[in-house]
């Protein structure tokens, strides 16, 4: 049995619904423990920084301040949203550094009645958790329905492995870990070249255009690789790719179909759960063709997306054949460069 | 007024580049850019921004405050650290531009609103409840800014509240929302001494 | 002996303004002379510049007329002058170990800004100079023989040089390589800059030359494993390696190498872009000119079949019961030219190297533009056929970042000028150097620069920050299959996407892997980086802090080929100085152990950095060796029963220093020390 303390943040409420509902299902299986943070607040996300860089730590630490109140018998924090991962890592690493910023935050924090201890608190990310502490071999050994070679694209998005303080991951830019955690679950690896690349972010809000190029980039690159979804592990960049592909599609009429899951979900799959359990069908961009094709039937239910003809643009690149000059050697396991 | 420059830096240099540099809690490295463009060569979103983010720290160095808190660079920076992790003089980028957001938005001198009113927007949700209000910040920022998108949005938002994805309701509001009030309040008030 | 049998003189330094601006020196040495009376003290003066020949000759003409016994320095650092006043002592008659320089510059006004403090500190500086000097004895300096032979490590340019300028004076050089030919990175190389001179063609006579010098023995394919002894007197162990050939009969015909059967990557000389046999020459010029078998990857020692190289020799020189062998050789003087490695380019993923097939390391690149390289100078993509329309050469790979490497590795800037030349003599395609800035410093270098911007390259002042083969739609559509260079284009401000075939990455220069082992196998220090440090960065670039291990080349730090020769020539030249002495003077400061008060507990012989002490295992004592301790002084702390004293550090002088010290207040008053 793992415990932790748990930060959900906003987005497993309701537009993250099937993050949370998967993640509560496979939990069990995966004997990870995962206590809420009592009255944890917001973590500003990116805006909260925007208006005042110090209240944005103080309003972080609230939190950081709350967990190590908890005690749990754990002291480390899991967040599956990328961005709350990294406010609290963020914070956090920074107090531990900054006595001067750390005595200040915490003259805030009174005000309050809280107080937090810089290094009492260890911030880890969802899959971090999964990988390294669960890790594969036992994830290997829950796998009751292999996703029978699925072929997916693994999009980590951008915070989680950058700028990475705990020095977690072995690349910043073209992490494996994901990957290997994917095959894990018998699905079939694409060789995504943007697996750190970023949604956007809120950039549909601000700057509609930006926001959808970003999210095009991604899409498509997913799509000339072969995947028949992406899978990821934040809210936002599920959001971002999911509920604005319509629109996207529009702005640069294209008909890209790609739909895009929760890890947790596809774990879920893996280990036997039914689809609906997993709040599979939520997704706008349905992913019911694509798990059809290995053998998962996901129930139909009103107001979704029609599923597309396919991908847009020119065909799929196929890949080059190599002779002539031999190639350098890479080191890694999944021919990853050196450190 | 200035905020006072940390600790190393002397106080005979009252410059822009000292007044941005305080505005960021810990040291971010700003006046080490060597102006070698990785950053602006990284930022997936530089294409749309009015400076690259390099133009951005020579024009900080050069004095140019108008311009730089009028341009819409750090509006358009997507939090996505591929500079902050390639600079090879380790500078704080992100950081910097969130140093920049705040002080545009204290002067009222950013380029367009819709930026920070959604920044302000979220902001103004956590006060009130402790959590963000999706629905909520939505449905006023497009009725501000994107009145035009939101026919073209109706199936989502149709497709999201279909599926449970869409909380109608505001959040419950958390037990500590006065003692979080109190701790943003303190902390402005030490932001403003500094 | 109390200072107060001695007749010292007190001189005191002004340096101009560096120590007067915060010392009271006329104050200070008006002091000495008074309160320091019944210490010892006969005369005290000041002087603007003590260290100049008037000064110098006060003190000199002190010593002669008023017979001063000791003399007390006090002024900048020992480092800097202690020579220069012990020198003065000496030509006055005193022995120049009874002058003590003590620093009231570094150690006190440079250090401190209060007048008041800064001036009684002084004070204090020197009445514990005062108080040590009369315990200081006369010490005459140790004389060493230099044996005339020379151990270069280090085949590549800065070692043949400075192993050519020591053989052609006479003497008897050892140079040892790590590699099966002497050469180095230079013999890799395609043309060099500025004057595009080809590589090998400079490079192979020097070569030659020093493959058949009668005053030079190659150890090629060989390593140091072991140095013992000190300046004058090293006894070193180079470790020949099996060849598995006989030299002796081997007359370099080539034909193993042809009838070997099997076939890798070349990663070293061909820098992976090619192949070579296990059989192997590395190069058809390779000095000396006998092959090696790289056993690892030989099927017989892997199954014990094959041996067609046996088979097919015609004078029976193959010999697979070779093994490594042993030599060990007597020689003075050490020059390490160890050279560097290139950076691994495969650290910065997003450059694609190792990922992306048509991304090139330099030396890749110098070996395809080699003629005699695996594309036979053809300037191709790694389908080994298609020229590239459009080059991107990428400045400062690894280098001036503080990720990778923080410095910049100095002729990488020059390489890629010569580099969108060389792309531009073989090819008609289009060529982009991206860099933050041109360094091109040497002789007629920016004017190499010029040339290439006659030549048509187009300059882009960005750094890379992606090499890419995932477009963007639809504006990149026709790029299919090229690779796309993403940057900021600093001077237009705006960032672009260039469409390129070829990228070459100008990757930074690294010390060898094995740097730090290198360094204490020598007992040299090496930067946090790994380069040697060379005793003083710009006055004594070439030796090192450890006396006769000097060193060349970029060993020392990235530089080009001009520098290495020269580094080569100066070493051999403060080398072949000391042998024409036939024998050298060693500062007699040193430790040295009281036999009668050793107890044998054996606590400083793993102390000493300099491996100078000696177990006598026999009489259960331990004694130092004065050639090779250095005085640092760590041994005579740790001896339980004080049996260590140093010469020059004896517990008498570092005590009475420490009294006089403390005999002077903050407020600069004389007090009395009641010893504990």
């Amino acid at each position: 049995m793992t415990r932790f303390l748990y930060y959900p943040g906003c987005s497993m409420d309701a537009s993250a619904r099937a993050y949370a509902d998967s993640l509560e299902a496979i939990g069990g299986p995966l004997g990870l423990e995962l206590d809420e943070i009592e009255d944890w607040n917001c973590c500003g996300a990116t805006e909260y920084q925007g208006i005042s860089p110090t209240r944005a730590y103080a309003l972080v630490s609230r939190n950081l301040a709350l967990a190590e109140k908890q005690k749990n018998g754990s002291r480390t924090v899991v967040a599956p949203c990328s961005a709350c991962y990294l406010n609290l890592a963020k914070t956090e690493h920074y107090l531990r550094e900054d006595k001067g910023l750390a005595a200040k935050i915490n003259t805030a924090l009174e005000a309050g009645g809280l107080h937090y201890t810089p290094g009492s608190i260890e911030v880890r990310h969802l899959l971090d958790v999964v990988f390294f502490d669960i890790g594969i071999e036992t994830i290997h050994g829950l796998v009751t329905r292999p996703l029978g070679g699925l072929k997916v694209a693994p999009y980590l998005g951008c915070l989680v492995t950058r700028p990475d303080y705990d020095h977690r991951w072995r690349s910043n830019e073209h992490p494996r870990e994901f990957d290997r955690l994917l095959r894990t679950l018998g699905a079939e690896v694409v060789d995504f070249p943007l697996r750190t690349d970023c949604c956007g972010g809120h950039m549909t809000q601000i700057s509609p255009a930006t926001g959808f190029e970003l999210i095009r980039r991604l899409i498509h690159a997913a799509d000339q690789a072969g995947a028949e979804m992406l899978v990821t592990l934040c809210p936002m960049c599920q959001m971002n790719i999911d509920a604005y592909q319509a629109e996207m599609n529009r702005y640069f009429k294209t008909s890209y179909h790609m739909p895009i899951l929760f890890f947790t979900q596809l774990i879920g799959l893996a280990f036997g759960f039914p689809p609906e359990k997993l709040g599979i069908g939520t997704e706008i961009v349905s992913a019911r063709q694509a798990l059809a094709k290995i053998g998962i039937a996901v129930p139909v239910t009103e107001a979704q997306e029609p599923v597309g003809a396919g991908a847009a643009g020119p065909p799929r690149r196929p890949r080059a054949k190599r002779t002539g000059l031999p190639m350098p050697a890479m080191p890694g396991e999944d021919g990853e460069a050196p450190r | 007024m200035p905020a006072a420059a940390p600790a190393h830096v002397t106080a005979r240099d009252a410059t822009f580049q000292n007044e941005v540099r305080a505005m960021i809690p810990r040291d971010s490295r700003l006046e080490m850019c060597v102006q070698c463009g990785t950053c602006g060569g990284s930022c997936p979103s530089a294409a749309d921004m009015d400076h690259t983010p390099r133009m951005v720290f020579a024009m900080v160095r050069a004095g140019l405050r108008d311009e730089v808190l009028r341009s819409n660079t750090p509006w358009m920076c997507v939090s996505c650290y591929f500079c902050a992790v390639r600079c090879p003089q380790e500078i704080h980028i992100p950081d910097v531009m969130y140093g920049l957001k705040a002080m545009a938005t204290r002067e009222g001198l950013v380029p367009d609103s819709v930026a920070p009113d959604f920044s302000k927007t979220f902001v103004n949700n956590i006060h009130r409840y402790g959590r963000s209000f999706e629905v909520g910040l939505i449905a006023r920022h497009y009725l501000r800014h994107y009145l035009t998108r939101l026919p073209g949005m109706a199936p989502m938002g149709i497709g999201m509240l279909a599926k449970g994805r869409m909380g109608l309701r505001p959040p419950k509001t958390i037990k500590g929302r006065d003692d979080l009030r109190k701790i943003l309040v303190r902390a402005a008030e030490l932001e403003a001494e500094a | 002996m109390s200072s107060a049998q001695e007749r010292i003189g007190v001189y005191v330094c002004h340096c101009g303004s560096n120590i007067a601006a915060t010392v009271d020196v006329e104050a200070v040495s008006e002091w000495a002379g008074e309160e320091l009376a019944d210490r010892g003290v006969v005369i005290a003066r000041n002087d603007k510049f003590m260290c100049s020949s008037s000064g110098q000759e006060v003190v000199e003409k002190d010593i002669a007329e008023l017979g001063l016994t000791r003399v007390v320095v006090a002024a900048c650092s020992p480092h800097m002058h202690e020579k220069t006043f012990r020198g003065a002592c000496a030509r006055a008659g005193l022995n120049p170990y009874l002058c003590e320089l003590v620093s009231i510059r570094e150690q006190v006004s440079w250090v401190h800004t209060d007048r008041e403090a800064a001036t009684a500190k002084a004070k204090a500086v020197i009445a514990g100079g005062v108080l040590r000097v009369a315990e200081q004895v006369p010490l005459e300096p140790l004389r060493v023989p230099i044996h005339p032979a020379t151990l270069v490590v280090g085949g590549g340019i800065a070692g043949i040089s400075a192993a050519l300028e020591i053989a052609d004076a006479g003497f008897a050089v050892h140079l040892v390589e790590r590699q099966p030919s002497i050469g180095g990175h230079m013999a890799q190389f395609d043309k060099t800059f500025p004057t595009l001179d080809c590589a090998a063609c400079i490079l192979t006579p020097r070569m030659v030359e020093a493959g058949m010098h009668k005053n030079i023995t190659l150890h090629t394919w060989s390593e140091v494993t072991d140095v013992k002894g000190y300046v004058g007197n090293f006894t070193v162990t180079i470790k020949e390696r099996a060849r598995y050939i006989n030299a002796e009969l081997c007359t370099g015909c080539g034909i193993c190498q042809e009838k070997c059967p099997i076939r890798v990557q070349d990663n070293v000389f061909e820098a992976g872009l090619g192949f070579r046999k296990v059989a192997y020459l590395p190069f058809p010029q390779a000095v000396p000119k006998y092959p090696v078998i790289d056993g690892p990857n030989c099927t017989y020692f892997e199954k014990g079949t094959c041996k067609a190289c046996e088979k097919f020799c015609p004078t029976d020189a193959i010999d697979f019961t070779q093994v490594d062998k042993d030599v060990v050789v007597e020689v003075g003087n050490i020059v390490l030219a160890t050279g560097f490695e290139l950076f691994d380019a495969r650290r910065i993923e997003q450059y694609g190297y190792g990922r992306l097939p048509n991304v090139f390391t330099s030396l890749e690149f110098e070996r395809m533009s080699n003629a005699a390289g695996p594309t036979n100078g053809r300037i191709v993509l790694r389908d080994g056929v298609t020229e590239p329309k459009t080059v991107g050469i990428v400045h400062c790979v690894g280098s001036r970042d503080r990720n990778y490497n923080a410095y910049c590795s100095a002729i990488c800037c020059m390489q890629s000028l010569k580099f969108a030349h060389l792309v531009g003599e073989h090819t008609d395609a289009t060529i982009y150097n991206f860099y933050i800035d041109i360094r091109a410093g040497g002789k007629a270098y920016d004017e190499f620069y010029q040339r290439v911007l006659e030549e048509g390259t187009i300059f882009v002042r960005g750094r890379v920050a992606e090499v890419t083969d995932t477009l963007r739609l639809p504006a990149e559509a026709a790029d299919e299959g090229r690779l796309m260079i993403q940057v900021e284009d600093t001077l237009a401000g705006k960032q672009r996407r260039i469409p390129v075939d070829m990228v070459v990455l100008s990757a930074g220069l690294e010390p060898p892997a094995d740097a730090k082992e290198t360094a204490r196998l020598f007992g040299i220090s090496c930067s946090s980086d790994g380069w040697v440090i060379e005793r003083h960065p710009k006055l004594d670039p070439v030796a090192t802090m450890t006396d006769g291990v000097f060193a060349a080349g970029c060993a020392l730090g990235p530089r080009d080929i001009p520098a290495s020769v020269s580094n080569g020539a100066a070493a051999a030249a403060r080398i072949l100085g000391r042998i024409q002495q036939k024998e050298m003077a060693l500062e007699p400061v040193r430790a040295s152990v009281d036999e009668a008060r050793c107890s044998g507990c054996r606590i400083c012989n793993d102390l000493c950095p300099y491996n100078a002490i000696i177990f006598h295992a026999d009489r259960m004592v331990t004694e130092v060796n004065p050639a090779l301790c250095q005085g640092c002084g760590t041994c005579i702390p740790a001896c339980p029963a004080g049996a260590i004293s140093g010469t020059g550090f004896s517990d008498a002088q570092i005590l009475s220093q420490i009294e006089g010290l403390l005999m002077v207040s903050a407020s600069g008053q004389l007090r009395e020390v009641v010893p504990a």
